[in-house]
């Protein structure tokens, strides 16, 4: 096995061997733009399909929580950059100690995920399994809303039925046509933000054995190409989610 | 042919020659010395192994098929059965065998020699393409194994997603895993090719293989992950009960055929294109000149691995979609067929004033050549949006992918296993037989589809385990057929596996060849190079390559490279 | 036609003659250019093999003018086949004023069509010749493919979507229809024909029945229209036995045994009448395979089952009934 920083065989230099990692992760994250890319014209394609629905949808997304972890992303990605630098500058101190930080941000960010996901569930919006968009305008309490948010959750439920509604449809079947919808939208919101949760866990392995590493020295002047690349792969991610707060969170908000 | 008194045409090897003392395959002994390589000759071996298994998987569906279809109202097997056989058909071949063939055996084998290098820029990652492969597989197998598939292997929505009853959901992940099998391949060989050139090797002196392989990897990155996210789609909505593609749910299947082909078309270049590098390897080898018009051929690549990206919906043609959106995909799936026909064009050229051998790899490029343009021809038909009306779904449809599929690339996969068998195993395959192989190969390729083209226009559908009793005549021919194509498959198999313990030993260079890999020893050493060659020759150049032992050759002054370093 | 090797469909339809044209066009200018490359392949192959073991070819690297001469002729040509091809979708794919509207439903694994005064078919299309006939089609499940090669016309059926598709038969008969998008078990079964009638004939054959009327009175008009009134007459003295009474009785067959007159016994004995022979009566109903929809077979069993309760000849009662009519 090779320890970190050595020249491994089939590399004529170390210029070439980074070179190539640097050159592969840049490859690597374009095969994410695609991967992602998917994902982002099916909401697309939907949202344009059934605005009023996704409008619903998206109002129950709590504005707060999202933006916070936007401004935990972003200044994640602020730490992870300065550990890059201090890797390049031969702080080799340093370098774990911005690691950390950056760890500690994305952990948080998935800590809020968390706490988000788990809101859905109570309120009914996973889907697939008894998904019912009206619930939180029945449910006052188990939603823990206040009364000018019960209201407004009513009109906004209201102002979805009607929208759903074709000629000759009935109140029953505009509702069962808006939960249809309104379960389309957490699908992408579920599979978009999951996706993106996921690299970010991915993110996570790979600062810790960056930190590990870090820890021993191993980051200079002379060696950095491990930090670079996995910093270039953490904006990635970062800018994943810049993407997706504005498509989720922002487009239709309703805001109080 | 050659008579006793003249010198044989064909490579004869010198009475002494020995294979040499340590090459990749006896340099370490035991089953993890190869589970384990990160050699890319052996993993190269690896997936000789395991496409080849998946070949025959494939093979058997196959010739199921075509003995069901002797009669109208065929009697092997059920309905269902039936829909399972050409699905399954389907998958392996296409994901297990087609995709991966040409560029995981011969690509991962001679790309790093062919520029100079020891190995690819990521080893260990080749190998980890080589397992992925095969969970992939072993999913979508246990998904035959456990109820079969029944889909088609396009899982069009809602058939895949809702009502089919078949093994649906562990297929789609095993292909979705497979995917990413393809994503770090191509990942390996642009960055193989951009940063691991010996020095000389210049962009515009890359053997056109390499070309061919850089812009198939262009295709992998861009288009795997794409179906990748259109199968998980399809999947979650088949588990959970979710509705992207579902119109119960507001969802489109539409959409998913936009999303499917987005990659699907991509594919069948990601197919062809490593084929047209073999041919492009070939066919100046054995006309001894080098190939008329290489920058339009490497461009060509280029050419159609970007415009490929852009037709997609041409299978979508009677969907229901916008006259204009076909109208702008029928023309550009016309224009994607004019850097094919380049090539064509170039390859034809070069046999101008060549010196030409009948060596069985340039049987498998003239072949190639010629069923190539029949297929690629038979495309323009669909591609023409009047005649798609009537021949979309038609065996027609299926008659012009297997001349391109089996007629081109499995041609070109022969062809490049034949070419470089002495580099892989340092000996030679029995030649007379080859040739026969090769023969019975295009004959029975032709009994089996042409008739198919007919079938098409005269309306049979494709996926039809009955027919009317009008188009029986023409499927017996077609089955007639079938039966000589697997002989011809088969006899490669045994004589293949025979010369690699009796076959005559190659030497270096047989044929002779002018590329980077026959300079090394056949089989190579596992490093490849003692040293680190330089180059200093134009790709192709037999001309000013006198070490090569043929007549007129001469030594070149050193000019400065043509093109990019 | 079995001894001839047929190379297309018989042409009924506008499109027809036009499709096979451009196919011709096709076949022309791709055989020219095939024949072109094999025979320079098998030319230079031959003509430049190898004479000694060590001999080079002449190098020669390319040559600019036949590039681009041959990417910008068949550049020209591809444009050409492209605008014809163009224009015959362009046509199809604009559907004229003045049709004839068929709504057609596809399901696993059968076709529901329906006629424009709302008369159904199942696996069957009349339609007129001579007049534009327009397809509003639907599914409703996945997605499958009405296809008439003779017509040279096909749409996908897509759940959730209305296609149309639109053609004009030139010339009376039956041709086949398919499905042509795999949708499950039984796709390649799922077809059926299209019946193309002379003007007058397609009239009259809208006027037997119209609409969703009932079916014991849409019988009754089989029954006459049809002509089975002249054996089955309701005395059982014609060639066939009476349907008074008949419904859900045991029936003496010719060879001994008893079968119950059940919906299948009814059905069985339109489509294949010498299955079981009456007992007294000799084998000469003529099958109505091919001639009755499942529709029509079901208004007949309706119209028989109306006479259940009525006495058969020979036992005391019986009365001439009135209904039968020559």
């Amino acid at each position: 096995m090779h320890r970190t920083g050595e020249l491994y065989g089939q590399f004529q230099t170390l210029e070439q061997q980074k070179e190539s990692a640097t050159l592969g992760m840049w490859v690597f994250l374009i095969t994410e733009i695609l991967f992602f890319g998917g994902l982002f014209l099916a909401y697309t394609v939907n949202r344009h399909a059934f605005p009023t629905a996704f409008g619903v949808g998206g109002n129950m997304l709590d504005l707060n929580l999202g933006f916070f972890n936007t401004i935990v992303l972003i200044a994640s990605s602020f730490t992870m950059a300065m550990s890059v630098w201090s890797a390049q500058t031969s702080r080799r101190k340093a370098v774990p100690a911005w690691l950390i930080a950056t760890l500690l941000l994305g952990s948080a960010f998935l800590g809020i995920k968390v706490v988000e996901y788990k809101q859905k569930f109570d309120h009914h919006l996973i889907p697939g399994h008894n998904f019912d968009v009206t619930y939180c305008s029945r449910n006052q309490v188990a939603c823990g809303l206040g009364d000018k948010e019960f209201a407004d959750e009513q009109k906004e439920i209201r102002e979805g039925i009607e929208a759903e509604k074709a000629p000759r449809m009935s109140e029953e079947e505009a509702t069962v046509a808006l939960n249809a919808h309104a379960q389309l939208y957490f699908s992408l919101y579920f599979g978009m933000t999951g996706l993106h949760a996921l690299h970010m866990v991915i993110g996570a392995g790979l600062l810790l054995w960056l930190i590990f590493e870090g820890f021993k020295g191993r980051f200079d002047a002379n060696y950095n190409t491990p930090v670079e690349n996995i910093g270039l792969y953490w904006h990635f991610v970062d800018i994943v989610w810049i993407f997706l707060f504005p498509l989720l969170y922002l487009i239709n908000r309703h805001l109080a | 042919m050659s008579s006793s008194q003249q010198p044989p045409l064909s490579p004869q090897p010198a009475a002494e020659q020995q294979l040499p003392k340590e090459h990749y395959l006896n340099a370490t002994y035991g089953i993890r010395s190869w589970l384990l390589t990160t050699d890319h000759k052996r993993i190269a071996i690896l997936y000789l192994i395991s496409v080849t298994f998946f070949f025959f998987v494939g093979g058997i569906f196959a010739s199921l098929i075509r003995i069901h279809l002797l009669t109208p109202s065929g009697y092997l097997v059920t309905p269902e059965t039936y829909n399972k056989l050409f699905t399954m058909h389907g998958v392996a071949m296409i994901f297990f065998f087609l995709i991966p063939s040409i560029p995981a055996v011969l690509g991962n084998f001679l790309i790093p020699i062919m520029i100079g290098a020891k190995d690819l820029a990521f080893p260990k990652i080749n190998l980890l393409s080589w397992y992925i492969y095969l969970v992939g597989g072993a999913l979508v197998l246990y998904s035959f194994a456990t109820g079969g598939l029944d889909t088609g292997w396009t899982f069009y929505t809602p058939l895949s997603s809702i009502y089919s009853n078949s093994a649906v959901t562990p297929a789609v992940i095993g292909i979705f895993i497979n995917g990413f099998s393809s994503i770090l391949t191509g990942l390996n060989f642009i960055i193989t090719v951009h940063t691991m050139r010996a020095p000389g090797m210049t962009w515009f002196r890359l053997p056109l293989f390499v070309w061919a392989h850089y812009a198939t990897s262009l295709i992998f990155i861009l288009g795997t992950p794409v179906i990748a996210i259109t199968l998980l789609l399809a999947g979650l909505e088949r588990m959970f009960h979710l509705g992207f593609f579902n119109p119960a749910y507001g969802g489109d299947p539409i959409l998913f055929q936009h999303l499917f082909w987005f990659y699907s078309h991509p594919a069948v270049y990601i197919m062809i294109l490593p084929a047209m590098g073999v041919i492009s390897e070939i066919i100046p080898t054995f006309a001894r000149k080098p190939i008329f018009g290489y920058d339009f051929i490497a461009a060509s690549s280029i050419g159609i691995a970007v415009i490929g990206f852009i037709v997609w919906a041409h299978h979508m043609f009677l969907t229901g979609q916008s006259t204009y959106s076909a109208l702008a995909f029928s023309f550009l799936t016309f224009l994607v067929a004019v850097p094919s026909a380049v090539k064509v064009f170039n390859w034809t050229s070069t046999l101008y004033k060549g010196s030409i051998s009948f060596d069985t790899p340039m049987l498998y490029g003239l072949g190639f050549i010629g069923l190539f343009t029949i297929g690629g021809l038979t495309g323009l038909f669909l591609a023409c949006l009047g005649l798609d009306i009537h021949l979309h779904d038609t065996y027609f449809v299926i008659a012009h992918f297997h001349y391109i599929m089996v007629g081109g690339a499995i041609m070109g996969y022969l062809g490049g296993i034949h070419f470089w068998w002495p580099k892989i195993t340092g000996r030679l395959y029995p030649e007379y037989l080859a040739r026969i192989a090769a023969i019975t190969l295009f004959v029975g390729f032709n009994l089996t589809f042409f008739p198919q083209f007919i079938l098409g226009y005269l309306g049979m559908p494709r996926r039809y385990h009955n027919y009317p009793p009008e188009y029986q005549v023409l499927n017996v021919m077609s089955t007639a057929g079938a039966s000589i194509l697997a002989l011809g498959y088969l006899l490669p198999m045994i004589y293949l596996a025979w010369s690699m313990r009796y076959g005559k030993v190659a030497g270096k260079n047989p044929w002779p060849s002018t590329g980077l890999e026959w300079t090394t020893d056949s089989p190579p050493l596992t490093e490849n190079f003692r040293e680190t060659p330089v180059v200093g020759w134009e790709p192709y150049d037999f001309l000013h390559r006198p070490e090569l032992g043929l007549l007129g050759a001469v030594s070149k002054k050193p000019v400065p490279a043509h093109g990019d370093d | 036609m079995q001894s001839e090797l047929p190379l297309y469909p018989e042409q009924a339809s506008n499109f027809a003659p036009q499709v096979d044209g451009l196919v011709l066009f096709m076949i022309a200018v791709c055989a020219f250019f095939a024949v072109v490359i094999c025979a320079a392949v098998i030319y230079f192959f031959f003509r430049y093999q190898r004479k000694r073991p060590d001999e080079l070819g002449v190098p020669i690297h390319g040559d600019m003018r036949l590039e681009i001469a041959w990417i910008v002729l068949p550049f020209f040509l591809l444009m050409a086949m492209f605008g014809w091809g163009a224009a015959i979708y362009v046509d199809y794919r604009h559907t004229p004023n003045d049709t004839l509207d068929i709504t057609v439903i596809g399901k696993q694994w059968m076709w529901k069509l329906q006629q424009p005064d709302g008369r159904r078919e199942i696996n069957e299309l009349h339609v007129p010749v001579n007049r534009n006939v327009r397809l509003i089609m639907a599914s409703e499940d996945v997605i499958h493919d009405f296809s008439v090669p003779a017509f040279r016309v096909k749409m996908d059926v897509v759940p959730g979507h209305y296609n149309t598709m639109w053609f004009r038969p030139n010339k009376p008969g039956r041709y086949h229809f398919f499905c042509s998008q795999y949708c499950g078990t039984n796709h390649a079964v799922m077809g059926g024909w299209v019946t193309v009638m002379e003007q007058d004939d397609y009239a009259k054959w809208l006027s037997r029945t119209t609409g969703s009327e009932d079916p014991v009175a849409v019988g009754q008009k089989l029954y006459s229209d049809l002509a089975c009134a002249t054996c089955h007459q309701p005395d059982g003295k014609g060639r066939g036995p009476s349907y008074n009474g008949l419904y859900g009785s045991h029936v003496k067959l010719a060879d001994g045994s008893t079968v119950l007159a059940d919906d299948s016994y009814l059905r069985e004995s339109i489509l294949e009448p010498n299955a079981k022979i009456v007992a007294g009566y000799q084998p000469v109903m003529p099958s109505f395979q091919g001639q009755v929809t499942e529709d029509q077979i079901a208004a007949l069993t309706a119209y028989i089952k109306s006479l259940k309760d009525q006495a058969p000849p020979g036992k005391p009662g019986a009365a001439e009934s009135a209904t039968g009519k020559k």
